[in-house]
């Protein structure tokens, strides 16, 4: 049998790698990890001219083989055919930005160096066009040796002309290897970039006319920084506003489902199970897929816009004066949707500590899984006021957590690099990418898989905490006639009541402690929970069942009770999936043991102190 | 001059980088960004408030960014283009 052959796309961070990979591959991606690292593998099938079939690899970013980062490591290593659980490519697509392509050739000759058959995908030529720079792609394929091909992936052009070469490049699926050259060393490598670069350029101005201009705003020292405060805002009030028509239809579309297995089905424990254990929980975060979108919209949308780098270059000013690298901001504005993907977005950070203290900080982020929990909680106790011109009270709200847990992060971080995490941060050096249009297709590729983490998350993880919380909450019965309530007779119930003997003193009451036990799987499971459990107790009250869990909330618990609840959740690491992580990238569980008691300390100390504040105001 | 006291938007070249004050790391950056001598520069804007925060620059056709103790590190120039490397 014939291998498939292996293709690996490699360049220069920004080069449009991965724009190319999406154009190329569409849907058809395999996400994974390579065995023993944490670094990413994002595969996907293509077909060439011929309608064979090649294994096409995106790998990460890096300016040279020589790394300074786990993720170039394994660039580095899959390259030379030194990483584990990969072959070594049958050919190189070495991605260059067009419009940097001076500095882009020095790595592209290192890796045309190697000998591997390679083609050159001259990227993004629409962007040095529009910038003044016209390049003769035959000429730069003479001086380089390899066939060069101009590509702009977010509009799809090129791809045939490079589908073509990689024909050639595949002949039979032998490998055709050129000679290797001799490696010559860094700068004589810069000194022929710098040469054929000259050579290859038809005419040239001498700046980039559009980022130029908008980086005069984006970057000026006071409007930079209202320009990013103002999109944040739109980011955190388009969560709810955007929201509302998808959520009123799915929770429309979880009450029909729930009153047709109820008129199907008699009385009884499958009844129970199907509509309490089920539906209700599922649905009950299902139901907040929607903001977590929106959420992931913006964020995809400013990476790929090249905002994102912007917004870090106005935040070091402030992340080093607690000891962090701006290049963190990335990583914990990731840590936004979900602290997950955040923690491992801290690989590009090279320095250890600075890594590591992102790494312990990245949960305080409030990540997408908070949204179900703030915003039933908001939904029932904050009222839905105008408090000033287009700001609404309960967005406002919303808003003061993120900032809690912001400030929370930064005071941490502060302590962290005086403390556990001492010593000098080697610094923040950036590129920062060209403005440009982000493709469509790639915001609804990137939206698409966070929406299938999320629902497998909710399907996996949520769905089994949500039935072992049915079966602690149905377990056992209480006997006939007996007074007890069938959620305090049961199991949950009683291990509820110990908990809560520690919990009561901040405001906390049994059905809080009883959620936030399952709640531990993911954030979101606090949500399902306290609708598993209302929704049990109201099996003798048919009224109660056409109340949302909203209003059962408002007649069960005390403002100050609902303020320290959203206080905890600022900062209690109710997530396994941040601390498993977190035990891999700091590979042991010194470090997620120690992440998850600061945490837990900082969210005792938060709810207790909002509480008893919220107590004496007379909130309650 | 050093680059963190070079004029915003006046077209320069490096003259000398003191290797010796930048980590390894940092100094195999600022190298794969294409600073060595003779690479035109330009600095573009300068971060935080009071202008204390970092410093983005031209490399080439490419922009950077940096903190001021490694543009202290780079000694610009005005004048006539370079030689060829």
């Amino acid at each position: 049998m014939t291998t498939i052959p292996l293709v690996a796309l490699v360049g220069n961070p920004n080069a449009g790698k991965s724009a190319l990979f999406n154009a190329l591959t569409g849907a058809r991606q395999k996400l994974g990890n390579y065995p023993g690292v944490t670094v990413e593998r994002k595969s996907g099938r293509i077909s060439l001219s011929d309608g064979r079939p090649v294994e096409l690899v995106d790998l990460p970013g890096t300016y040279s083989l020589d790394p300074t980062s786990p993720d170039e490591q394994v660039t580095r290593d899959v390259i030379l055919g030194r990483q584990e659980g990969e072959r070594l490519p049958d050919a190189l697509v070495i991605v260059v930005d067009a419009a940097n392509l001076e500095n882009h050739l020095r790595f592209a000759l290192e890796l045309i160096a190697l000998g591997l058959p390679t083609i050159l995908a001259l990227n993004m030529v629409d962007l040095a066009t529009r910038d003044g720079l016209e390049l003769d792609a035959n000429i730069l394929s003479r001086d380089l040796g390899v066939p060069v091909i101009a590509t702009v992936a977010v509009r799809k052009r090129g791809l045939d002309h490079l589908r073509g070469a990689l024909d050639g490049l595949l002949d039979g699926g032998a490998r055709v290897l050129r000679p290797a050259r001799p490696d010559v060393g860094f700068d004589a490598r810069r000194a022929d970039a710098r040469r054929i670069a000259r050579s290859a350029i038809v005419a040239e101005t001498p700046s980039r006319r559009l980022t130029a201009a908008v980086d005069r705003v984006a970057l000026h020292p006071f409007f930079g920084l209202i320009l990013l405060l103002a999109l944040l805002f739109v980011m955190f009030q388009a969560v709810y506003a955007w929201s509302e028509a998808p959520i009123a239809m799915i929770e429309g579309w979880a009450a029909a489902t729930s009153d047709a297995v109820t008129a199907a089905l008699p009385d009884g424990l499958l009844r129970s199970f199907l509509v309490d254990g089920v539906i209700n929980g599922v649905g009950s975060v299902v139901v907040f897929l929607p903001q977590i979108l929106v959420l992931f919209f913006f964020i995809l949308m400013l990476e790929a816009t090249g905002y994102m780098t912007r917004a870090a270059f106005m935040m070091d000013g402030l992340m080093a004066r607690v000891g962090l690298s701006g290049r963190a901001f990335i990583p914990l504005l990731s840590s936004f949707a979900c602290a997950v993907p955040g923690i491992m977005a801290t690989r590009t950070i090279s320095d250890p500590k600075d890594r590591l203290t992102t790494i312990l900080i990245a949960p305080l982020m409030t990540c997408s899984a908070r949204l179900p929990v703030y915003a039933v909680i908001i939904g029932a106790f904050i009222p839905a006021r105008t408090v000033g011109p287009g700001i609404g009270l309960q967005g406002l709200v919303l808003f003061s957590l993120y900032v809690a847990g912001i400030i929370g992060a930064f005071v941490v971080a502060l302590v962290l690099r005086i403390t556990v995490t001492k010593g000098k941060s080697s610094g923040f050096l950036m590129e920062m990418p060209k403005y440009q249009f982000p493709r469509p297709q790639d915001i609804l590729i990137g939206l698409w898989q966070r929406a299938v983490i999320f629902l497998k998350r909710a399907g996996t993880i949520i769905f089994a905490s949500t039935v072992i919380l049915w079966l602690l909450l149905s377990f056992p019965k209480p006997p006939v006639g007996s007074t007890v309530s069938p959620v305090s007779y049961s199991i949950a119930g009683r291990i509820a009541g110990g908990l809560n003997v520690v919990m009561a003193p901040i405001g906390f009451n049994r059905d809080i402690s009883l959620a936030l036990i399952p709640a531990m799987a993911a954030r979101e499971v606090a949500v399902s929970a306290l609708a598993t459990v209302y929704s049990l107790e109201a099996n003798d009250d048919e009224a109660a069942l056409e109340r949302s869990l909203g209003d059962r909330l408002k007649g069960r618990w005390s403002l100050p009770t609902a303020l320290a609840f959203l206080a905890w959740f600022v900062f209690a690491p109710q997530c396994i999936s941040t601390i498993a992580v977190t035990r891999r990238e700091t590979n042991g569980w010194r470090w997620p043991a120690f992440m998850v008691g600061y945490l837990f300390a900082l969210a005792y100390c938060a709810a207790g102190i909002t509480f008893w504040t919220a107590t004496a105001l007379g909130l309650g | 001059m050093r680059l963190h006291l070079y004029p915003l938007r006046k077209p320069g070249y490096v003259e000398s980088v003191d290797w010796s004050v930048l980590s390894a790391a940092e100094g195999q950056r600022l190298r794969e960004f294409g600073i060595c001598e003779g690479a035109s520069i330009e600095a573009l804007h300068r971060g935080g408030l009071l202008g204390r925060g970092p410093l983005a620059c031209k490399v080439g056709r490419m922009t950077i960014a940096m903190r001021r103790n490694h543009a202290e590190a780079i000694d610009v120039r005005s004048g006539p283009d370079a030689p060829e490397q």
